[in-house]
């Protein structure tokens, strides 16, 4: 078939998209940037409201994250980088920085020597970096390649993109496949998924939002503690998010006071002025993830796609799996149209 | 080797907690040969089985659970943490721990006592989490623990035996009690040397779920266990102040003038 009459029909073919969170939202405008039509359906009442990607860090850290998990992470998740940068210009590049007190040099050097693309830094540098840490740790490492983002300016930057396309977000809907025979579905539900793949589990994540008009952070750091590991990550305006806890549980019970504390005090330890921010907020959600807690494409049946389990890293391996399942759409697509008009050419002859 | 009568033959114990995941939990625990494995029970997530979805994969693995009161500082936590416990694993087994000092999470032994004696009146089959000293064993003892489980070092601290001597004497005040090193081990040299002092067991987590491999340190800590066990079995010999050839020289024949 010619490469127009292939384009032509693809265009004309429909995709829903379940879930508006940045999985969700990042699959919608691949398969956008395929030639495809696309529609966004969410539960929630509005953008970030039913998704756990609103109280996400927002790092990019492939490096980082390489130390405590697979190097697939890692793989999928260095493109992401130039992905948000040219998609979301929010983005920040200025890299990460991973300390520990003194007594906890050993967790530093264990991060070091699993991972790569990172530099130590002695006690000036770190003060050149970030001089409000200037004198507080003597060494640090230093990954100048990392980025970050505000999840929630980014999702709706994602979502204004989409309507620029003409892709439209519905919310407050409760999507039904079987209302939509006609249709390719990609399934971005999270956790709420669990339905149908039976071996998601969500992993409880507490998180602080607090703002200092004391400290200026100009990139997420990282305090290694061998019980009480923590991230803050700058978000602007003196907010910072403080994250996040892991715990093997599917509370939705609000954030502990035990962990809040363990956080807030992890906090001062890095900046005493946090003591004398404000809290904004402290809430708790749910990461979706499956055993291995890597993420996934899976097909089931003939016309839906699932991208899940993005566990920790849902910025991380957004572009990454949305690139993977809208190939994998479009592919169908082809495979179905090819068909059809072999039928149809076989009716005619 | 028995604990309050379940005959075992591995002589590690595992722990499920800071594995990079489920799966990777799952491969080094086959790696590891282990037939027990310890499972926190936090009571957020205990409260309508928040953490039923871990749980059941730890269950799946088909090895017996000793869920523990990881986190408690106090015996009323610690007790009712158990009872859940009970509850989630239907078992009687329970890894105590009652900690007092935050920063080292040495166990607060007055309460350790306490807790362990209200569990075992209550027919749980407690392994108490302590230290090495002799009295605090046999007041648990006393308190109705047939196994105790004495720190190598601080909980997470990777570094081996801290007091051997206590360790030692420990052994040879408690010939008849299972003996398991908990907590503190970072290499398998120092569960060998655990083994080689003549205890019955070595109960490990962070080694193993840290390291950069995983499922190869936990193969690592099961041979090494094996060969502490074994050498402890064979007698080793005793350190002496002088060499000793392993070749005798007497008659051996002269050469050249």
């Amino acid at each position: 078939m010619p490469a127009k009459e292939r384009e032509c029909q693809l265009s004309g073919s429909s995709v829903i998209v379940v879930g508006a969170g940045v999985a969700g939202l990042a699959a919608a405008f691949e398969l956008a940037e395929r030639g495809l039509k696309v529609e966004v359906v969410d539960r929630g009442s509005a953008l970030g409201a039913a998704s756990c990607s609103w109280m996400a860090g927002g790092m990019l850290a492939p490096w980082c994250e390489r130390a405590s998990t697979d190097e697939s992470v890692a793989t999928l998740g260095t493109a992401s980088i130039a992905w948000w940068r040219s998609n979301f210009i929010g983005t920040v590049q200025s890299g990460s920085l991973v300390v520990a007190a003194t007594r906890d040099l050993p967790e530093l050097t264990h991060f070091a020597e699993r991972t790569s693309h990172y530099e130590w830094v002695d006690g000036d540098r770190i003060g050149a970096l970030e001089p409000d840490l200037a004198g507080r740790f003597r060494k640090a490492l230093f990954f100048p390649d990392e980025a970050h983002l505000d999840p929630r300016r980014a999702l709706p930057a994602l979502a204004d993109m989409l309507k620029f396309r003409g892709i439209q977000i519905r919310f407050g809907v409760d999507f039904h496949p079987a209302n939509h025979r006609r249709s390719q579905i990609v399934d971005c539900r999270g956790l709420a998924a669990r339905d149908v793949l039976k071996d998601l589990r969500g992993v409880r994540g507490e998180m602080l939002i607090v703002r200092s008009r004391d400290l200026t952070l100009s990139r997420p750091v990282r305090v290694l503690h061998p019980r009480i590991p923590l991230y803050i990550v700058p978000r602007g305006g003196g907010v910072f998010m403080i994250g996040a806890t892991m715990i093997e549980s599917e509370s939705r019970a609000g954030a502990s006071v035990r962990s809040t504390i363990e956080m807030l005090s992890a906090a001062c330890a890095l900046h005493p002025a946090f003591a004398e921010a404000e809290i904004l907020e402290i809430n708790a959600d749910l990461r979706p993830a499956f055993t291995n807690n890597l993420p996934s494409v899976r097909r089931i049946g003939s016309r839906t796609h699932f991208v899940n389990g993005l566990f920790r890293h849902g910025f991380l391996l957004a572009p990454a799996m949305a690139k993977r399942v809208a190939d994998a759409v479009s592919e169908q697509f082809r495979e179905t149209s090819d068909a059809d008009l072999r039928k149809r050419r076989s009716t005619r002859n | 080797m028995a604990f309050y009568g379940v005959e075992l033959s591995s002589r590690l114990l595992l722990g499920t907690a800071r594995y990079p995941s489920p799966a990777v939990l799952g491969e080094a625990v086959k790696a590891s040969g282990a037939e027990v494995v310890t499972v926190s029970v936090r009571r957020e997530s205990g409260a309508g089985r928040a953490g039923q979805a871990f749980w059941s994969f730890v269950q799946e693995t088909g090895l017996r659970v000793l869920p523990n009161t990881a986190g408690c500082h106090t015996v009323k936590e610690a007790v009712t943490t158990a009872h859940m416990a009970r509850e989630l694993f239907d078992t009687k087994w329970i890894k105590l721990e009652v900690i007092r000092d935050d920063d080292t999470l040495q166990p607060d032994i007055f309460g350790l006592v306490e807790a362990a004696r209200v569990l075992s009146e209550d027919g749980f089959e407690v392994f108490p989490y302590t230290t090495e000293d002799l009295v605090v064993a046999d007041r648990l003892v006393e308190a109705g623990c047939r196994v105790l489980m004495p720190w190598g070092a601080p909980i997470g601290s990777a570094r081996g035996l801290n007091n051997v001597y206590g360790l030692r004497a420990l052994r040879a005040h408690f010939p008849d009690i299972p003996l398991v090193v908990d907590a503190g081990l970072g290499v398998p040299s120092h569960a060998s040397a655990a083994m080689e002092l003549g205890y019955d067991a070595v109960l490990l987590n962070t080694a193993v779920a840290e390291a950069g491999d995983p499922v190869a340190m936990a193969r690592a800590f099961a041979l090494a266990i094996e060969a502490g066990r074994l050498a402890y079995a064979a007698q080793p010999m005793e350190p002496r102040d002088m060499a000793v050839p392993s070749t005798p020289t007497f008659g051996k024949a002269a050469l050249g003038d």
